[in-house]
């Protein structure tokens, strides 16, 4: 591409050298210039893609889209309750459980508690969890995880079944597996996030903490996560957008259901799993209301990626 | 505020009463040894000066007296620093007790991301205080000489106030945990003339009720802050690469100044090499 | 005892003084040990997972590796034996087409970041829109490149397509690749670049020959690491490249993919299927473990 442009350079001008040069210098800038606007047109294009798809939907469900349940493609009814609830439901029970693991697992490769040897070897066992793709720990979900688990999940039905988040017996795809896959997806993210975040904190601020004779766990709950507490926060932000969109192994464990059901136990949906299951078959306004649902994770997502990225960058500021 | 002191001016200097003991006292990074062979008996209720070149270990030393150099992996002690009539680095010996009991000042001011009451708050506590939590503020601040500047600010970050006045409030905070034993490392060295002296006159306060060590790059510092004084020097060894700490003197800060026995210390001290 | 009279402090009564002595029963020591506990035992939760599934991953996908796993398409359903031939060439087809888009735009956007812009709001803009793309769902970009791709059929009046998954996977990939080549560039010594303008050198010559090579390691050990996470993507190629149960003959009609075979074969009642995702999934899952040792030998090899 640049030789390109060095040839057509010489060939238009016939200029001497150092002119030619200044015309390349000034469309390498220029080509750079477009790649990078790249970035600006493919956002501004996914929003109006998105949008456009929608709008039909928009005009013909509005607002009731998304406080109805009903996904009705014969019909032609359609409303996302199921998959919103479904999507903030899974995505938030997955980081309330992904966060004390995360940073417990940071903290642990960290703050000097086991030899040098063994933190690198779990820092890279954690990094290369996240290498694995999507679709294989649903594959791993199906065959083995829920099979797995769900001795487990019948005995918080017999012990919790009389509460509605557990009145149904388990048997097989539904909310508690897709959860859990969701934490093993995102544990990766705020580990190594809260591990950068905590090696980034000042050796001199725990050396005082130290210095007034606080214990190690003294140290780190009151100096050392505090003080990177803004940068931990910014990473369970990323994970939370993360886990709102994560798609392929959410939709081979969640079961995919059209009904709405309160209890962790039965079959459940989100955003993504059905744009995932549904887009490569629909036709008509059900394509639209599919983009409408993507018009609302992208801005579910948008708002929490957003507030990450003024998280962190607010962050810089302090250290 | 000093009346509430028992007076210790009594104290007859020709009495040297030891506070720390340093016998025989080598410290090495893995293989590398930083400092070699130092005997030392610190005197309780004075200030002793550390100084020298750079890289002659003397930092090294200081953050030994309250295991501070456990935090260095790698970071080894033999020998025996006896406080209190114990060697500190007897292995049944906890850390967290020795650095209760002997404080510490830091080169960089550091702070911590509290306010600056809860900066004071923080280390009195833990040391389990059962007095009045306000009252030991206030003192603390008055005794670092940094209550004025802070008492209409209790709530507000320690990182909102300047250089000079976040070290003085580090010192605060060392000091409200009733230590016996101060140790500062080179406390003026990021700070203005003007914030050097005020902590200089804090040092003179404190001086009645503390022991106090101090390294210090600043011969005139040592000069005018300290009873005793310590030289380090560093030598090339043989077959290694890099230069090995030692003590070459120590004693009255006067003597060192003005009649010291050896003669590299005539030399440092008159500002011919270092 | 006169010793001792000599640091009677004035409030030393109201602190707890303890011996010198390490006390194991005393409450914080307790508290020390059992949030150690703790965290070492969540940190074998989060390793635990990598874990089994790679051993499940070896050992169910191990035992199926033949060579007609190579050479043979899948079987129609029902039906045993077969292969995953096609699928393994249909995922380096869209990756390459993926990386030969991704790459120029994210490398060229990249220098722009880190060499001509000044810091003024489109900077900033790009910047913040670029860290803004990295969070955007994986199914928002395959829904995407449906919507300016398949459907309108601007390829040659086809819909589904390798170029269009290709397309796709490159949305996802330019984030990664942009970020990577801006900091890598941030990270070469101002004092090579003035160097090189000492000496008479343009911008462009000055960027090319001597800081986008100095910062190839950073940059390499990134790209690579995009790539292996667009081999492993399903979601933007569910309704872009769609699926292929045949050989493919050229880029512009549907292709099987690894990623999207496990999806289809793993959720399909035929156990022919099931075992040929899990056959899948250990190719894949060495490949990109294998990408990942590669990015870390690159950056070690900087190191040296």
């Amino acid at each position: 591409m640049n030789s390109n442009q060095l040839i057509e350079a010489d060939a238009f001008t016939l200029r001497r050298r150092p002119a030619s040069e200044k015309l390349i210098d000034l469309g390498f800038k220029q080509l750079t210039l477009l790649l990078a606007s790249a970035v600006a047109i493919v956002l501004l294009g996914i929003f109006l893609t998105v949008f456009q798809g929608a709008r039909e939907a928009i005009s013909s469900f509005g607002v009731n889209f998304l406080i109805t349940s009903s996904w009705d493609p014969i019909n032609e009814q359609y409303g996302a309750l199921v998959a919103i609830y479904g999507t903030l439901v899974s995505s938030l029970l997955a980081i309330a459980i992904a966060v004390p693991l995360g940073v417990g697992t940071a903290i642990f490769i960290t703050e000097d508690l086991i030899p040098n040897s063994m933190r690198e070897a779990i820092g890279l066992m954690v990094e290369l969890l996240a290498a694995i793709p999507s679709v294989v720990l649903g594959l791993w979900a199906i065959f083995v995880m829920e099979p797995a688990i769900r001795p487990a999940l019948n005995l918080l039905h017999i012990l919790l079944g009389w509460n509605p988040f557990f009145n149904t017996v388990p048997q097989g795809p539904g909310m508690a597996p897709a959860v859990l896959i969701l934490v093993v997806m995102i544990l990766p993210i705020i580990t190594s996030i809260s591990r950068d975040a905590l090696n980034q904190v000042p050796m001199e601020l725990r050396q005082g903490a130290y210095a007034v004779g606080t214990t190690r766990w003294g140290a780190i709950f009151s100096v050392i996560v505090p003080a990177a507490i803004s940068a931990i926060t910014g990473g369970v932000m990323l994970a939370l957008g993360r886990a709102m969109g994560e798609t392929m192994a959410v939709t081979m464990i969640i079961g995919n259901a059209l009904n709405f059901d309160l209890s962790l136990l039965a079959p459940a949906n989100t955003i993504a799993s059905m744009l995932a299951n549904q887009f490569g078959e629909a036709d008509g306004i059900q394509v639209s209301a599919l983009m409408y649902a993507a018009l609302i994770l992208m801005l579910l997502t948008f708002m929490v990626n957003v507030g990450a990225q003024l998280i962190v960058r607010r962050l810089s500021l302090r250290y | 505020m000093t009346s509430s002191l028992p007076s210790k001016n009594s104290v007859d200097s020709a009495v040297q009463d030891t506070c720390m003991s340093l016998q025989n006292v080598t410290i090495s990074y893995g293989k590398f040894e930083a400092v070699k062979n130092v005997f030392m008996d610190i005197p309780r209720g004075k200030v002793t000066a550390f100084i020298g070149p750079s890289g002659c270990g003397k930092s090294t030393v200081l953050r030994g007296l309250n295991r501070m150099n456990d935090l260095i992996p790698g970071c080894q002690l033999k020998g025996r620093i006896v406080f209190d009539g114990h060697d500190l680095y007897d292995p049944k010996v906890d850390p967290v007790e020795v650095r209760r009991r002997i404080g510490m000042v830091f080169q960089k001011p550091n702070p911590f991301p509290k306010s600056i009451y809860e900066n004071i708050a923080f280390g009195a506590r833990i040391n389990g205080f059962k007095g009045d939590m306000d009252e030991l503020v206030e003192r603390s601040l008055r005794k670092a000489a940094v209550w004025d500047e802070c008492k209409d600010k209790l709530r507000e970050s320690g990182f909102a106030l300047s250089g000079g006045q976040q070290q003085r409030l580090c010192i605060a905070r060392a000091i409200a945990t009733e230590p016996e034993v101060i140790l500062m490392d080179e406390p003026c060295s990021a700070l203005d003339p003007i914030s050097t002296l005020k902590i200089e006159e804090t040092m003179h306060e404190l001086k009645r009720s503390y022991t106090i060590i101090i390294v210090t790059h600043n011969m005139q510092q040592a000069v005018r802050v300290s009873d005793q004084t310590a030289f380090f020097n560093a030598e090339a060894v043989e077959g290694g690469t890099g230069k090995v700490g030692y003590l070459v003197e120590f004693n009255n800060t006067e003597r060192i100044f003005n009649a010291p026995v050896q003669e590299t210390t005539r030399d440092y001290v008159s500002g011919r090499f270092g | 005892m006169g010793k001792q009279s000599l640091i009677t402090y004035d409030n030393t009564t109201l602190f707890e003084r303890r011996p010198l002595h390490f006390d194991p029963n005393l409450r914080r020591n307790r508290l020390n040990l059992l949030f150690t506990s703790i965290a070492g035992i969540f940190a074998a939760i989060a390793v635990l997972p990598l874990l089994l599934v790679l051993f499940h991953v070896l050992m169910q996908g191990g035992r199926l590796i033949s060579v007609n796993l190579f050479t043979q398409i899948p079987p129609p359903p029902g039906l045993d034996e077969g292969g995953i031939g096609n699928a393994i060439i249909g995922t380096i087809l869209v990756t390459m087409i993926a990386t030969l888009i991704a790459i120029p735009v994210g490398v060229g956007g990249g220098i722009y970041l880190s060499e001509y812009s000044s810091k003024g709001w489109f900077a900033k803009f790009v910047s913040f829109g670029n860290d803004i793309l990295a969070g955007v769902p994986s199914i928002i970009s395959g829904v995407f490149v449906y919507g300016i791709v398949v459907t309108t059929r601007i390829f040659f009046d086809q819909s589904y397509s390798a170029v269009a998954g290709g397309i796709a996977l490159a949305v996802l990939m330019l984030p990664t690749v942009i970020k990577t080549t801006e900091e890598g560039l941030k990270l070469v010594p101002q004092e090579l670049r003035w160097g090189a303008y000492g000496v008479g050198a343009s911008k462009f010559v000055t960027v090319t020959r001597i800081t986008l090579p100095s910062a190839f390691t950073p940059i390499a050990t990134g790209v690579v690491l995009a790539i292996a996470r667009a081999a492993g993507e399903t979601a933007p190629l569910i309704f872009t490249a769609l699926f292929s149960p045949f050989w493919q003959e050229d880029v512009l009609s549907p292709i099987a993919t690894m990623s999207v075979l496990i999806f289809n074969f793993a959720i399909m009642p035929y156990e022919a299927q099931n075992e040929l995702a899990w056959a899948a999934s250990f190719i894949l899952v060495l490949m990109i473990l294998a990408a990942n040792l590669l990015a870390r030998w690159i950056s070690r090899l900087a190191r040296v």
